[in-house]
């Protein structure tokens, strides 16, 4: 599967993905933002990081960069896009995703362990996953507090556009369990066609156990299936 | 404008040095050049007052590639990998201004490591605040920890490892100390060195603005009433600027375009021309109309003294121009030639074509003042408290007392607003004895850790320095790592103090001591004298920042237990001592004493054997007992683990609170299973090594009969109420 990662000047998730796709047999590219077309592609990645600096509202000059164009192009074509962090950020701003990543509710940074609960695996990058299996991600975010329309929300829990929900280590999805005061737990959605996946925890810091575990590799695999 | 002795003293030089510049000048300098020598000339950019002492410290070693005088030092970890590291204070700005302040404490450290070479792997910090009741405490605490993680977070290099200390002594000047670790090629360090004639000087980066004049020389005196005033010379943060600044020199270091490299620190474009100059026995002239500036009308005074963050000065190789400018064009940062190298000997500065100052090297440089200030010696603080006479208290009262106090509470507010995991490497992180970090796409891995003990160096500066040494030493072998050199960051009060001067020279003499004996060289660092307020100086409070190898990342070990049933060992013996401990300080606000007495041979030998059994994979976990005592150190290894552990009551019965909250050196606990024990008993024994059974592993309960029984949720309850309810 051939795969390209965004790589805009305050990325630094980059080399992270990129090490990650190439251990789990995808033949990656890195796409510079500046460039105005992409490599053939079945999955586009935008990482994490600081795009541009972020220092407006994140992820709102990238969504506006010579490659995104492309990106997006792409995405209305059906290729398969993942969105990560930043990268979700960066979908929302776009467009291709809707609704908004606001500010956490501590309205801290916040760096560490969390875990999710995979509550629709029918999509090509879950289906890997056990439904309702709990897994254990890394969260580094300032601003993942997912926020939508009502009508909008609705939307994603009849279509089973929620892969993701934030969970204790027991599985049970509650306020306490919400690090980012995300609606409904909310740790990552789908658009309509399940083709675009925007999600906030780090799937590719858990695709080693030396360092953390395996809990994201079915995330990468899943698609490979 | 005429320069007249207020000017002189504005400029923070005393009479008598200003006599010494017209010597050296052999005239009277204008008020560019009289800027200038006071950016060098300030205690934070010369020394004066602490290089007599510091180059008694051992610095050299089998695996030493680069000591002190360079950005940073360099050790060899085999193969073709070596690591550069150094610690930074950055105290004055943090207090002033503490989200930007300590931002740029981190910014500017991991100039020193990428300048040289380096790509950035981890960021460490020791961060001290004042009295949490005091009305600045919070504030502080606030600031400094987002600004610590808004530039880590952003530019991408993990902060894995620190400590978060509070003390009145730092209510009106906190210290922020930020360590750097970065990972390179041995074939491909860089140096700040100048070499040849009429070469290119390069300036890199963001544009000069007016923040930060006078930065380095506002660091170099005591705070007043009128500190908040200081505000415009705290520097403002960019980490994007930085991210792109370190990705294009990295780049432009895969070729052999660089002579020389600088980052614009501390006095700015002064001191890295200087710097390079000097090193290089050569002149430069700067043509600062074609510096590259964000303000309009800005002076040759204010572009020479700026403090702007993420700029480089760049010594670039003939003909290489053309290739180094795409890349920095690619990055979207300035690229502007400002000078060349001349054989005058002289730093000549040039404005619309017009000489505006012209200074010796030398007088900038080595000729800039030497102190051997005066010193007096600390004598060992008598013990006169009798245990008994002191109203009793229960083990279990005590312990969760300090358990829940602000220094010994779980730090997870603090660490959790750091991205710890980016790059994928950090194998270990911060709670740990020392973080682990795999060098990227090898089976090796460093340990690193930060370490103070600023009541101990209180108390007896020489011990304490030998202490904080032996301590730091001892969280790398707690996690298996053999420990290879150190990074310093020396935090002290006034110098022309005698009283201060002598904890500076004591502290340094300990910290010799130590470092000769366990073969543990000093390879680069930092001192910060005049930390204190209205003539109040703050405690001696030297940080040691570690670095040690592990060959194989999987080898890493930590503290927290691991299964049912195991033993927990004690290596190295109890004499129960509590004076400047924990446990009499928040007991009792007993503050009296001498510190524990430190032993090199027992600390050697203590160390080597636990590492020695965690290579032979005898070890389930193993911890340092520091601060709190044995208890505490117990009571660690159960946190977060998921275990209890029974205690054994101590065979011959001493008393109890000494036993347990004494904090005597030298002493593990390691955890190992039964049917190991004699064989690993042997090997201690025969090394001369004590060592005793304390505890057994078990489910729920952290407990000693008739003592204490407490629930591992409660125990975590404790231990995580304090932050959350500041």
């Amino acid at each position: 599967m051939n795969s390209s990662v965004i790589v805009f000047p305050g990325s630094n998730c980059d080399r992270d993905i990129a090490v990650a796709l190439k251990k789990l047999q995808f033949q990656n590219k890195m796409v510079w933002h500046k460039d105005t077309s992409l490599p053939k592609s079945d999955l586009i990645v935008v990482p994490g990081g600081f795009s541009y600096g972020d220092y407006l509202r994140s992820g709102a000059i990238a969504a506006k960069s010579n490659i995104l164009n492309e990106v997006i192009k792409a995405a209305n074509n059906g290729c398969l896009v993942l969105g990560i962090c930043n990268g979700f950020q960066i979908l929302t701003e776009t467009g291709l995703l809707k609704g908004v990543l606001l500010r956490n509710k501590n309205l801290k940074f916040l760096g560490k362990d969390i875990h999710v609960k995979a509550v629709n695996t029918d999509n090509k990058f879950c289906n890997k996953y056990k439904k309702k299996q709990v897994l254990k991600l890394n969260i580094a975010h300032n601003e993942g507090n997912y926020f939508t329309s009502l009508e909008h929300l609705k939307e994603l829990e009849d279509k089973n556009l929620i892969p993701f929900k934030y969970c204790d280590e027991n599985g049970n999805i509650n306020e306490e369990s919400n690090p980012n005061g995300s609606l409904n737990n909310i740790a990552g959605i789908f658009n309509e066609k399940k083709n675009i996946f925007g999600m906030m925890p780090h799937p590719e810091r858990m695709t080693d156990q030396i360092i953390s575990n395996n809990d994201g590799v079915n995330l990468f695999t899943s698609l490979l299936n | 404008m005429k320069i007249t002795n207020a000017v002189v003293e504005k400029h923070g030089l005393k009479t008598k040095e200003y006599s010494q510049i017209k010597e050296l000048l052999k005239r009277e300098p204008n008020l560019l050049e009289l800027g200038i020598f006071s950016a060098m000339w300030n205690e934070h950019c010369s020394y004066k007052s602490s290089r007599i002492h510091l180059k008694n410290l051992p610095t050299k070693g089998k695996q030493v590639i680069q000591g002190p005088g360079e950005n940073a030092g360099i050790i060899d970890i085999g193969d073709d990998d070596a690591i550069i590291f150094k610690i930074e204070s950055h105290n004055h700005p943090s207090y002033i201004e503490p989200y930007q302040g300590a931002a740029t404490g981190v910014g500017g450290i991991l100039r020193d490591v990428f300048t040289m070479g380096a790509r950035p792997i981890a960021l460490l910090n020791s961060i001290h605040f004042g009295s949490p009741d005091h009305p600045k405490t919070k504030t502080l605490l606030n600031g400094v920890v987002s600004g610590i993680g808004g530039y880590g977070n952003c530019i991408g290099i993990p902060t894995v490892a620190g400590e978060t200390k509070f003390n009145s002594t730092y209510n009106e000047n906190i210290l922020v100390n930020a360590m750097a670790v970065g990972h390179a090629k041995k074939d491909k360090i860089f140096y700040s060195k100048a070499k040849g004639l009429n070469k290119s000087v390069v300036y890199v980066g963001s544009k000069t603005g007016r923040d930060g004049i006078h930065g380095a020389s506002m660091a170099s005196v005591e705070f007043d009433e009128n500190s908040e005033d200081k505000k415009p010379t705290v520097q403002v943060g960019d980490p994007f600027t930085e991210k792109l600044l370190m990705e294009a020199c990295l780049e432009l270091m895969k070729d052999n375009s660089i002579i020389s490299i600088q980052d614009m620190g501390a006095a700015g474009l002064t001191s890295a021309s200087v710097e390079m100059a000097s090193k290089g026995d050569l002149g430069m002239e700067l043509y600062l109309d074609k510096v590259p500036c964000r303000e309009e009308g800005m002076t040759p005074y204010e572009m020479m003294l700026s403090e702007s963050q993420e700029r480089m000065l760049i010594i670039l190789e003939d003909k290489r121009e053309k290739e180094a400018r795409k890349i920095f064009e690619k990055w979207d940062l300035d690229f502007v030639v400002i000078g060349k190298t001349t054989n005058t000997d002289n730093l000549t500065l040039k404005f619309k074509n017009e000489l505006v100052g012209e200074i010796p090297i030398n007088a900038l440089a080595s000729k800039a003042p030497i102190y051997e200030r005066k010193w007096t010696k600390t004598k060992l603080p008598e013990k006169k408290i009798n245990i008994k006479n002191l109203k009793k208290i229960k083990l279990e009262e005590a312990l969760l007392k300090i358990l829940s106090s602000p220094n010994q509470s779980n730090k997870s507010w603090v660490t959790d607003q750091f991205d710890q995991m980016v790059m994928t490497d950090t194998a270990q992180r911060s709670g740990s004895d020392a973080a682990v970090i795999r060098i990227h796409k090898k089976e090796k891995a460093i340990a690193v850790t930060v370490d103070s003990s600023a009541n101990y160096c209180k108390a007896h500066p020489y011990t304490g320095g030998k202490q904080i040494v032996c301590e730091n030493w001892r969280n790398l072998i707690s996690v298996g790592a053999k420990p290879i050199a150190i990074t310093n960051c020396l935090n002290f009060g006034n110098p022309e103090d005698t009283k201060v001067m002598g904890e500076f020279a004591e502290c340094l003499l300990g910290i010799k001591e130590a470092c000769e004996f366990l073969d543990y060289p000093v390879v680069s660092g930092n001192v910060s004298f005049y930390n204190g307020t209205n003539k109040k100086n703050i405690h001696p409070t030297p940080v040691i920042g570690g670095v040690g190898l592990i060959k194989d990342t999987k080898n890493k070990i930590n503290h927290f237990l691991k299964k049912d049933g195991n033993i927990i060992l004690q290596i190295g013996k109890t004499f129960g001592h509590l004076y400047q401990s924990v446990f009499f300080e928040k007991i009792y606000s007993l503050t009296e004493g001498p510190p524990p007495d430190v032993n090199l041979s027992n600390e050697k030998n203590n160390g080597e054997a636990i590492l020695k059994l965690i290579s032979d994979k005898l070890v389930f976990s193993a911890h340092d007992i520091s601060s709190g005592g044995l208890i505490l150190a117990l009571t660690e290894m159960s946190l977060t683990s998921g275990y209890g552990l029974k205690i054994n009551r101590p065979q011959k019965l001493s008393n109890l609170m000494e036993h347990y909250f004494g904090e005597d050196q030298g002493r593990y606990l390691i955890e190992i299973e039964t049917s190991n024990l004699k064989k690993i008993m042997k090997i201690l024994n025969e090394n001369n090594i004590f060592n005793e059974i304390v505890a057994t592993v078990q489910k729920d309960y952290f407990e000693m009969i008739g003592e204490l029984k407490i629930h591992i949720n409660d125990l975590y309850k404790a231990n995580n109420k304090w932050y959350n309810n500041y």
